[in-house]
């Protein structure tokens, strides 16, 4: 007969709560700041993908290939270990975040340039018949209005950073919430238990992150 | 003044302007009328170098607009131009709409800009739409809109590309008084337009367009009252 001994034990899981609430803290903002700092490489590898200049159209197709078609986690791995063997050694929280930006540049490029579609040529036209420049006409005029075309997919792009950035325990990253999950079961071997309260953890951050951008969705692009 | 020299443009190997020689003068107000698919909208596109050409020369105040060295973004300013799809920016009130060009291209400060702005938004009769999103709005007023857009750059030459054709019918009077207006205050203009009846009662000239080329010119009372060639007459009989 199969024995059953397994037992939970909430008690000590609870009470090391609030050190994983620290890791989501640090989940959370990593995956702020991988949104933030990939929609301005999208934007950037948006118009290099549209520039007459054969290297820039090269250089963005190739980073939206690679970040489309290889598995979030070897990124990772690759720019935590790749980036070591050439002597440039990095902590394992840049990994990560270098890892996760690469990735969302990489698929908002995509979304982006679908989005693009909707606002038309004619926008840009009228900007540059005013004297604007064209970076102008692109960043105060297209820009605003691809973002709320857009902005759907760029919500739905940040809660998978959240969850991605739990592959950060595959190079060594102890203090988000996957992190700092794990260095507890390793101490306790209470694995199930605490593994739950992180889902649980999880899915209320997505939950919450997903109810705020909708709040300002509408707040932003009410017009 | 606009100088416009035998100009030609194609796009691959449509030759669609074949040689246009016309001058405008300040203060003059110059329409365009021809058949769909004549190159007028290309000609204007060319004058403020929206579009390249392949031969000839525009000149705007002696400046050559195809020269290699001029800076079409300073030249622009000095020309507004208004399209038959008003182009409202949609992320912006109608205020904010008006003041982007000032405060971007002029570099005004918000607040000087913001008069220029109100002072043009009044002058179309938008001045209750300050705070209006343009989706909020009726084509007429969009189009107006766009004319303040325009004339918040201080422009020295207006042109307009059937600013009109994409308007409800009942809602064309109101951007023509506005045009109306601006002719008689001297503005200099080209008008593309299918409104012949408004053509011939602002402009100082017409020119009749017909595959590419000027095929008449000439004060309104000629071209549009009596009309030489048979082509002008057929396509007067058309639209009118
Ligand atoms: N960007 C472009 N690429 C290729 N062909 C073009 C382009 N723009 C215009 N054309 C062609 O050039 C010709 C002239 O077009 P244009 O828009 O100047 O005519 P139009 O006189 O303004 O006509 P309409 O009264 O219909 O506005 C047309 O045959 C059109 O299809
Ligand atoms: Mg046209």
């Amino acid at each position: 007969m199969f024995d059953f001994k397994y037992r939970f034990q909430w008690r000590q899981v609870i009470n090391n709560l609030p050190a994983m609430l620290d890791g989501a803290w640090i989940t959370f903002y990593t995956a702020l700041l991988s949104m933030v700092i990939g929609i301005v490489i999208a934007l950037t590898l948006l118009s290099m993908r549209r520039s007459n200049n054969v290297a820039l159209r090269s250089v963005a197709i190739g980073w939206v290939s690679v970040a489309r078609n290889t598995p979030a986690l070897l990124q990772i791995y690759f720019l935590y270990f790749g980036l070591g063997a050439f002597g440039a050694t990095i902590s394992s929280w840049a990994a990560l975040l270098a890892g996760i930006t690469f990735n969302n540049a990489g698929y908002l490029t995509e979304n982006f340039r679908g989005g693009l579609r909707a606002v038309p040529e004619t926008q840009t036209r009228a900007a540059r018949s005013l004297g604007m420049t064209s970076f102008q006409a692109y960043t105060r005029v297209v820009i605003p209005q691809l973002l709320r075309i857009v902005f759907y997919p760029i919500t739905n792009q940040m809660i998978w950073a959240l969850l991605m950035t739990s592959l950060g325990v595959v190079v060594g990253l102890n203090n988000d919430l996957m992190g700092a999950t794990k260095a507890l079961t390793d101490l306790s071997y209470r694995t199930f238990e605490y593994f739950a309260v992180a889902a649980i953890i999880y899915y209320v951050l997505a939950k919450l992150t997903f109810g705020v951008a909708r709040l300002a969705g509408w707040k932003l692009f009410s017009y | 003044m606009i100088e416009i020299q035998n100009v030609h443009k194609s796009f691959g190997d449509l030759e669609v302007v074949k040689g246009v020689t016309m001058n405008v003068n300040k203060g003059e107000v110059v329409s365009i009328i021809g058949g769909s698919g004549s190159g007028k909208s290309t000609l204007l596109m060319c004058i403020n170098g929206l579009e390249t050409i392949q031969r000839g020369s525009i000149r705007v105040d002696g400046i050559e607009v195809h020269a290699k060295g001029t800076n079409l973004d300073k030249l622009r300013r000095r020309i507004g131009i208004v399209f038959q799809q008003w182009n409202a920016f949609a992320h912006l009130t109608v205020l904010e709409n008006v003041m982007l060009a000032p405060r971007l291209v002029l570099k005004l400060s918000r607040s000087e800009a913001e008069a220029v702005a109100v002072k043009q938004l009044k002058h179309v009769g938008l001045g209750d739409k300050l705070k209006v999103y343009p989706g909020r709005l009726s084509g007429g007023q969009q189009q107006r809109m766009a004319i303040a857009r325009a004339l918040a750059m201080s422009p020295d030459y207006m042109l307009f590309d059937e600013a009109t054709s994409a308007l409800d019918p009942q809602l064309v009077g109101e951007v023509l008084d506005t045009m109306r207006l601006l002719a008689e205050e001297g503005m200099t203009m080209i008008l593309v337009t299918h409104e012949i009846k408004f053509a011939k009662e602002v402009s100082d000239r017409v020119a009749f367009f017909h595959k590419g080329v000027i095929h008449e010119i000439g004060s309104p009372d000629q071209v549009i009252g009596n009309p030489q060639k048979p082509e002008t007459v057929q396509f007067l009989k058309s639209v009118l």
